[in-house]
């Protein structure tokens, strides 16, 4: 029984933070620093979750030729950058990976 | 853009993400099964917190017997970059009726919010008639079926499904496809340098405060080099 009071606290807060600003908005004025902040959302925070997962091997920063990875993911960066198509650039990072782990 | 084809368009930017997230979806049902909890309850976790990492950590915390209002307030800790993306769309989705705002806050993920955003900007300014929240409707239902399902066979078939493929890059992988072209100006590349950057250094930091805290780092540098740009 307490688990499920767990689960809905812990569902009801995510929730809650997820609705947040939605439900706000237009029932507040936010400062015009907040709104100049909103058009960096998306790179700051994807690349936020996309860094580490590159460049840390099990929470060590690990920059070498035995973090394929990260290469895989360099390489994944400059097919996006030159082609902006994301089943590309998704292949390209697969087969780079794959190839490195076989090296 | 009708509904219809805001919502496949949706669908189909949540895809290659779907193939990153199965997997953790077949690994958080084998966890929350060895932390001790029931099928059913495991199940419906899925949809009543309907958040990966979050739902790892509160497995963990259950079988480690940890107190309710500890185990409440690291979930919510883990959350708390969602709040950034519910900024981020809030000014789209202004216009709707509120059961559409408590839907699409609840479908809220990483995944579902990257597969949108870029089209949900690029879609003409929000109006009554206009469909752009079905983008946001189409890549979060795609990420809530593909996550129920993947639950499902975690708890079901468990650890006899393969789970070590790699697959989980997906997810790095269609990030990437997503952030870089949308990196256009100075201002931006900063903000992307800062917040990975800081995220990696701070990814120690219990509970995912440093992806948060990298985040955050990454706004400010980025609006303060707009500003001093014009």
């Amino acid at each position: 029984m307490n688990l499920w009071w767990l689960m809905l606290a812990c569902g009801g807060l995510t929730f809650g933070i997820r609705y947040s600003f939605i439900a706000a908005e237009g029932h507040y004025q936010p400062p015009p620093w907040f709104r100049r902040l909103l058009p960096f959302v998306p790179v700051a925070a994807l690349t936020a979750l996309t860094a580490p997962e590159l460049l840390l091997v099990q929470g060590e920063l690990i920059l070498g030729g035995d973090n394929p990875r990260l290469w895989a993911g360099l390489v994944a960066i400059f097919v996006a950058a030159l082609w902006r198509n994301t089943l590309l650039t998704i292949g390209c990072g697969f087969l780079a990976l794959f190839a490195l782990q076989r090296l | 853009m009708n509904r219809l084809q805001a919502f496949s368009l949706g669908l189909r930017s949540v895809m290659p993400l779907l193939l990153g997230v199965a997997p953790f979806g077949v690994i958080y049902g084998v966890v929350a099964l060895q932390s001790g909890i029931p099928p059913l309850a495991a199940m419906a976790m899925s949809s009543i917190v309907f958040a990966g990492s979050a739902q790892f950590l509160l497995a963990q915390l259950v079988g480690a017997g940890a107190p309710l209002l500890l185990t409440a307030g690291a979930v919510g800790l883990v959350n708390l970059r969602h709040a950034l993306y519910s900024a981020s769309v809030a000014p789209v989705l202004a216009h709707l009726p509120r059961r559409w705002k408590l839907l699409l806050a609840y479908l809220l993920t990483d995944e579902a919010y990257a597969a949108a955003i870029p089209h949900l900007l690029a879609a003409a300014p929000p109006s009554r008639s206009s469909a752009g929240h079905w983008i946001l409707f189409g890549s979060g239902f795609g990420l809530w079926a593909g996550w129920q399902v993947a639950t499902l066979a975690g708890v079901l078939i468990g650890a006899q499904l393969p789970s070590n493929l790699g697959l989980d890059f997906a997810l790095p992988l269609t990030f990437i496809a997503i952030v870089v072209p949308m990196v256009d100006s100075r201002a931006l590349f900063a903000a992307a340098l800062v917040a990975g950057a800081a995220a990696v250094a701070l990814a120690a930091l219990p509970y995912k405060v440093g992806l948060f805290i990298a985040a955050l780092a990454g706004l400010v540098v980025g609006a303060a080099l707009t500003r001093t740009a014009k």
